[in-house]
């Protein structure tokens, strides 16, 4: 059960993703975000106190949701190509479903690393979605389906392809659409880590 | 002139090296003020090893090193009936070290059915059932010697010790190797540049330190009263566990960058946020040579 002010939090926080995507981070103020919410700018320096707190919230708020989805499908008995499947077609749906959470991912985090420097060190504001692909990665070597090596070998061919594919989608030039090709990338990704 | 507690140390399957071990024990002089061995492999005893295997000859505890088997003769006598005689006339016993524990390396030999005496690695056995209430185990490869010292004067002075699992003393085997090591703000920020034998650097992962999940007090009662395995600048190889020896001891088994083993009782999802923000940070002091001016 979350708390109000948790609630009120969550909403600013997908709001700001909105507004984000649609006109950009720079371009996106904190009166911006209030006037969207109809809240005052006064209450809204409540809940966070500077825009680039509330960038590094949002990193962290899309890490749990994304990690809480793969811990899910860590924590299921099927095999590590089913796995890899799972993992795929849930970064696809949220893609489509959210496409704010992976456009920020993606366009904002990743490529203004300035903002992020001072308190998202590394991969800190991260480490719920990065731990769990850690851990379907031990957990496939473990089982001896997947072939042991660097750790951002693997997870540079498995999130770079997965964030390219939602890139070219973002910049319409898929031919087809996103969900048709899961099968055919998670094949690729399981034949690439697989021994 | 005072009554010494008399020992009985039967040696099977072993190299001696508990013995070795025990040799080093700083107070070994008045130790033999307090303590008397009705017989030792190495050490004068009151009785040959033929008087003891023909006769029923009093003790007070018994000591036993090394794994057994059924298949072991001690002076043409079966072991474990050496054991069964002398473990009804003493009133404790005390296996010493890894092997006599939990089988230890000798498990690799070609004798039949090789255990320690209640425990093959992990397994409990049955065979001596009846006597485990007044065993206590030392496991170490070897042991160190203040523990088992420790332990029999403990016995003598009757002092109830907490056992664990294994029968081991908690006095000695509730810490981790880990607790006391010099090296801890190497482990804390992950930095293990070690080269071995220099002071700087955590070597559990990559070189193979097992100290974080290996029971015992080397960093804490040291050895020689000087040093232990880690501050040296050498891993510890867990060899007072159930399955020691592993294989490849000098290196971190680890799979996808993550470590096989991790320390004892943290569970992998904490242990991997703990090491995402550690690794995050960069530490000058802890980069340099402790000596580099």
């Amino acid at each position: 059960m979350i708390t109000k002010k948790e609630q009120k939090k969550n909403d600013i926080i997908q709001c700001s993703l909105e507004l984000f995507a649609s006109k950009g981070f720079y371009n996106t103020t904190i009166p911006d975000i209030a006037n969207a919410l109809k809240m005052s700018v006064g209450n809204m320096y409540n809940y966070f106190k500077s825009k680039d707190i509330l960038a590094k919230e949002i990193i962290k708020f899309i890490s749990t949701y994304l990690g809480k989805k793969l811990r899910e499908i860590n924590e299921l008995e099927i095999s590590t190509e089913e796995k890899t499947q799972k993992i795929v077609k849930i970064y696809f749906e949220i893609a489509l479903a959210k496409p704010e959470m992976i456009d920020y991912f993606l366009r904002i985090y990743l490529s203004n690393r300035d903002v992020f420097q001072d308190g998202c060190e590394g991969m800190i504001c991260v480490n719920e979605f990065v731990t769990e692909i850690m851990i379907y990665f031990e957990e496939g070597v473990i089982k001896g389906d997947l072939r042991d090596q660097d750790f951002f070998s693997a997870f540079g061919l498995f999130m770079g392809y997965l964030g390219g594919m939602v890139f070219l989608k973002g910049e319409n030039i898929l031919p087809k659409k996103l969900d048709e090709y899961i099968d055919e990338i998670s094949f690729n990704i399981y034949k690439a880590l697989s021994i | 002139m005072k009554q010494k507690m008399k020992l009985l140390w039967i040696t099977s399957l072993a190299c001696n090296g508990n013995s070795h071990s025990f040799l080093n024990y700083p107070h070994l002089e008045q130790f033999l003020e307090d303590f008397e061995f009705i017989n030792h492999p190495l050490f004068e005893g009151t009785h040959t090893l033929e008087e003891i295997v023909s006769k029923h000859i009093y003790c007070d505890i018994l000591l036993i090193e090394g794994s057994i088997s059924p298949e072991i003769l001690k002076a043409d006598l079966n072991l474990f009936e050496l054991i069964k005689r002398y473990s009804s006339i003493a009133s404790k016993i005390v296996t010493i070290g890894t092997c006599a524990t939990f089988g230890g390396i000798f498990k690799e030999s070609e004798y039949e059915d090789i255990s320690g005496l209640h425990f093959n690695a992990k397994n409990l056995l049955q065979n001596f059932a009846d006597i485990r209430y007044k065993t206590i185990s030392i496991s170490g490869c070897p042991i160190h010697p203040e523990h088992l010292a420790n332990t029999l004067y403990a016995i003598k002075d009757k002092i109830l010790l907490q056992l664990d699992e294994y029968l081991r003393p908690k006095e000695y085997f509730a810490y981790t190797i880990h607790n006391g090591c010099v090296r801890n703000e190497y482990f804390e920020y992950k930095i293990d540049n070690h080269q071995f034998g220099k002071k700087e650097g955590c070597m559990f992962y990559d070189h193979g330190c097992q100290a974080p999940y290996t029971h015992g007090s080397c960093n804490k009662i040291l050895w020689n009263e000087v040093n232990s395995k880690t501050r040296a600048g050498q891993p510890c190889q867990g060899c007072t566990e159930a399955d020691f020896p592993k294989a490849n001891l000098f290196e971190t088994k680890k799979n996808m960058g993550i470590p096989s083993f991790l320390p004892f009782g943290v569970p992998k999802r904490t242990y991997l946020t703990l090491a995402g923000v550690t690794k995050a940070f960069t530490i000058n002091r802890l980069e340099k040579e402790l000596f580099d001016d």
